[in-house]
């Protein structure tokens, strides 16, 4: 690739601190984050269906069973799916706080709040 | 008068390509991510026209396509990021040591940058900080699209005069 040949120094040097910079943030993300187990959220079609804790393992299905969720070991997974393209439940398990699942033909949203901040669920203006 | 026509030909196509971002979305897998085809025209007229011909551009752009294509919210969002993805690369410009590809990096970067510090100010926390990383690494790869497709253009360019 000429391309590269043709960059000069600045921008190499550019392109490093940018990424320097993006690897600072998801290193501090990654060890900032409440490592505590905190609650899923499970909202259909925008409205909130429930909030269940991640620390015990369970099987909860949702929306009248078009989906199954499982939580295990802190970390939450889709299970079952009545979609076509199943794309929610190859999607990896999710335990951070602010990670999603979400399953678009349903309308289904997992989204996991950590614990401390569960209860402070509104924008103020 | 002839720069009038240029700017008025400039302000179309940068105008038709936001047009065609919205029809054909790049999506690719991550939300909030799209190629900026628009801000290709507006590096061309940074190193055609000049800085304050391409923030001029920029602006009436983002206005129009917001209102054509999008919402008032979205003009904001675009605002933030083009006047600072602008900013960035006329300094980086001005500075000479940087190719149309770095530039254009740091335009792409910065654009996104502008963005989520609205987005930081409309919700009002840092929470969504936790998308910084991904924005990065997505300004600096559309960035580099876009400067290699704008080096191309400016070299088979070179015989206009504005």
């Amino acid at each position: 690739m000429n391309i590269f040949k043709k960059m000069k120094k600045n921008d190499w040097i550019l392109l490093g601190i940018v990424l320097c910079v993006a690897v600072v943030f998801y290193v501090v993300r990654i060890f900032s984050a409440d490592k505590s187990p905190g609650y899923v959220k499970v909202s259909i079609d925008g409205r909130t269906a429930g909030t269940y804790d991640l620390s015990e393992d369970q099987e909860i299905e949702i929306n009248g069973g078009t989906n199954r969720m499982e939580i295990k070991d802190g970390k939450v997974k889709m299970i079952e799916a009545s979609c076509p393209d199943q794309l929610c439940m190859h999607q990896k398990a999710i335990s951070l706080d602010k990670e999603s699942i979400i399953c678009l033909p349903n309308k289904v949203v997992l989204q996991i709040e950590s614990r401390d901040k569960a209860e402070l669920d509104a924008v103020v203006k | 008068m002839k720069k009038v026509a240029y700017f008025g030909v400039f302000t179309a196509l940068a105008l038709i390509f936001s047009y065609v971002e919205a029809l054909i979305p790049f999506h690719i897998g991550i939300p909030g991510i799209k190629l900026g085809l628009a801000n290709l025209i507006v590096v061309i007229a940074l190193y055609k026209m000049g800085a304050k011909e391409a923030f001029c551009l920029s602006v009436v752009r983002i206005v129009l396509s917001g209102f054509l294509f999008a919402n008032l919210f979205s003009i904001i969002y675009s605002l933030a990021g083009g006047v600072l993805s602008l900013a960035v690369m006329v300094l980086l410009k001005k500075c000479g040591t940087f190719s149309v590809y770095g530039v254009s990096m740091a335009g792409g970067v910065f654009h996104n940058i502008g963005q989520i510090m609205v987005a930081m100010a409309v919700v009002e926390s840092f929470s969504v900080a936790y998308y910084i990383p991904v924005l990065l690494v997505a300004g600096i790869l559309t960035g580099l699209v876009i400067g290699i497709v704008a080096g191309e253009m400016l070299k088979r360019l070179i015989g206009l005069e504005l």
